[in-house]
């Protein structure tokens, strides 16, 4: 019932690599000479654990859009909960360290002349809490937007267009000082995390492994969903939604299911994000946002699983070079990148790849076999 | 329920389906028995594939009765649900799942539990395996169990197909013109399995083809403008007047 081989050999290749870039990002770090070409300088560390959070975030779109036909033009909204959850447990892990050094309210409640923390920051200074809202807050979000869409059969570019009107309506009410997460400026000014300091290099190398480690889980997670029956189901309703109905499934709820582990996916690599960069806020919920991770997916390559990761990879270090040599510059390279793949390279990077590998091994199977023939024609 | 209204296995009376004012279906009443195969004819536009829509929970109709097993209200259910009483459908244009492959599509037809939790966690049983095997080689497509469904020749994702709708076990069988684009070869393999399924389960079938229609033998109905026109032994049918009319009138 599980199909093998070929997808087997990617798995190998996700972890291997995940694998060993937490083995060497802190050996490079710590233990390689400051001058060595190897060495990994201190700044660079969080940065590529910005990229692995980000290739988690891609993952969780490709597990709906590649396998299921649903394309989430707000999966940032996802991201930016599963942030706004840690940040709120970093901004009490402050304490009484922060600029008006009150014991329990964040400073920008204190600046809003609160009395009292309001009841959803409750239980934020726990760290299991924490961990728990930062899936709980964005799988109950899906399971809310997802049990009306997809009950009212609402599909392909509809379903995108409300997505978008979701995380742009959730940007303007966390801009909103009385939603009671920071309004503009959101969430920052973090001190540590499990009492661990956040600038030290120990506590940033570690977030990277964890990231690493994270996104290998996710990537075996999604592995697993989609090789089960339940991914057979998946990818049947992607191709014809119509024909699974009469087969007696019901679509919603498959839909549902898996929009709302993607969205905890999303929450998850949102979570990691906001300790690694230091700050949340409310641009995180901008529907831009969510169109890049859609283009980071199409650009490695859609319903792949590695694609994405790829993809979050390849598109976020051009986009670190373009932001630092040519600012202006970007936005029509991601755009020109994003048509350039669309018309010429609709599989992506993995998926062209694939092909033409897949042509070369063809090619020389003949090679071999000609010269056989020509001597049997003899 | 209490007792059974009608002993049919599928009891129409009365359906009426208006699309913008349009009656697809007028007043149409059928009753197909257990283990009965009935041939559906009709010109273009009669409502065959309307009726079968409002069979399998796709359209709900304006008014009339659509009963299943004499107690199960068609009209009140979802698609999935129609499915899972045991009525089956093959589409008119065969729609198999291209990506995956022969032996998947047959899996995921296959008659099982259907819910999001059980499908994560199935495991394929000797036994399920077994029906398998005993299904590809019923459609011959044994030797293509690993080919990707788009792959297959129109008439094989026909096959393909039927096979689909066995899988499911259901009771009553809806196939919609099987023998579209089939060599006559094809066509008159299709005739036997047909004949052979509907010794155990309940067949309706669309068809155009009257040859296809003369081999298989059955009691006809013929549709027109959304209601019966005729029914009876093909001969009968076909000497009809006004069936003569309507095919000759177009
Ligand atoms: N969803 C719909 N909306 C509007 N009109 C429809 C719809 N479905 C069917 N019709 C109309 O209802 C009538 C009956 O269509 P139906 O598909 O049932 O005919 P049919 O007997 O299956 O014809 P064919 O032999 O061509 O398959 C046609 O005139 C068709 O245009
Ligand atoms: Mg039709």
């Amino acid at each position: 019932m599980r199909t093998r081989s070929v997808l087997d050999r990617q798995t190998i290749v996700v972890i291997g690599f995940l694998a060993g870039a937490a083995m060497l990002v802190p050996i490079f770090n710590g233990l390689v000479a400051q001058d060595s070409a190897l060495h990994v300088p201190d700044h660079l560390v969080p940065l590529l654990g910005k990229y692995l959070c980000f290739a988690l975030l891609a993952l969780s779109v490709d597990l709906i859009w590649g396998f299921c036909g649903i394309l989430s033009l707000g999966h940032g909204a996802f991201f930016a909960l599963g942030g706004y959850a840690m940040g709120m447990y970093l901004m009490r892990q402050v304490g009484s360290r922060g600029v008006y050094a009150h014991p329990v309210l964040p400073d920008f409640m204190v600046f809003l002349n609160w009395q009292e923390l309001p009841w959803f920051w409750y239980g934020s200074d726990i760290f299991p809490i924490a961990v728990l809202m930062v899936v709980l807050a964005p799988g109950i979000l899906a399971l809310a937007f997802g049990w009306f869409a997809f009950r009212s059969r609402v599909t392909g570019v509809y379903l995108s267009i409300i997505t978008q009107a979701m995380t742009f309506a959730l940007m303007l009410a966390f801009f909103r000082n009385d939603m009671g997460f920071g309004g503009n400026n959101g969430l920052t000014d973090f001190k540590d995390i499990l009492g661990f300091p956040l600038q030290a290099g120990s506590t940033r190398l570690v977030l990277f492994v964890v990231s690493a480690i994270a996104l290998g889980l996710g990537y075996l997670l999604c592995r697993w969903l989609v090789e089960s029956k339940f991914g057979k189901v998946l990818v049947a309703i992607r191709d014809a939604e119509n024909r699974t109905r009469f087969l007696g499934y019901r679509v919603e709820r498959y839909k549902l299911t898996v929009f709302i582990i993607s969205a905890m996916l999303a929450g998850l690599a949102g979570a990691l994000y906001v300790p690694q960069v230091g700050i949340i806020n409310p641009g995180e919920f901008a529907p831009e946002n969510s169109i890049e991770i859609v283009i980071w997916v199409a650009v490695g390559g859609r319903g792949t699983l590695a694609g994405a990761i790829l993809g979050a990879l390849v598109v976020n270090a051009g986009k670190t070079w373009f932001t630092g040599a040519l600012p202006e510059f970007w936005l029509f390279a991601l755009g020109g990148l994003f048509v350039f793949v669309t018309l010429l390279m609709p599989r992506g990077i993995l998926g062209t790849g694939q092909e033409l590998w897949d042509r070369m091994r063809q090619r020389s199977q003949l090679h071999q076999a000609a010269p056989a023939t020509s001597q049997a024609a003899e | 329920m209490t007792a059974p209204i009608t002993p049919a296995l599928l009891y129409l009376d009365n359906i009426t389906v208006t699309f913008d004012g349009f009656r697809a279906l007028n007043a149409l009443s059928l009753a197909v028995d257990h283990a009965e195969m009935r041939a559906i004819i009709g010109p273009n536009g009669a409502g065959k594939t309307t009726m079968m829509d409002v069979i399998t929970g796709k359209t709900r109709p304006n008014q009339g009765t659509a009963l299943f097993e004499g107690s199960h209200d068609l009209t009140a259910l979802d698609e999935a649900a129609i499915a899972e009483l045991g009525i089956g459908r093959k589409f008119q244009t065969p729609t198999v799942f291209e990506m995956h492959s022969v032996e998947d599509n047959l899996l995921l037809a296959s008659r099982s539990r259907r819910g999001p939790f059980s499908t994560l966690f199935a495991r394929q049983t000797p036994r399920e395996r077994e029906r398998m095997d005993m299904l590809l080689d019923r459609v011959r497509l044994t030797a293509h169990r690993r080919r990707k469904a788009g792959e297959l020749s129109h008439g094989q994702k026909q096959w393909l197909e039927i096979g689909m709708l066995l899988a499911q076990e259901p009771k009553l069988l809806l196939i919609d013109e099987p023998a579209a684009g089939m060599t006559d070869q094809e066509t008159a393999d299709t005739v036997d399995l047909l004949r052979d399924i509907a010794t155990t389960k309940a067949v309706i079938v669309v068809e155009h083809d009257m040859t296809f229609v003369r081999d298989l033998g059955v009691k006809v109905t013929c549709l027109h403008e959304g209601s019966v026109l005729a029914e009876g032994p093909l001969d009968a049918v076909s000497a009809n007047e006004r069936v003569v009319e309507v095919y000759l009138g177009r």
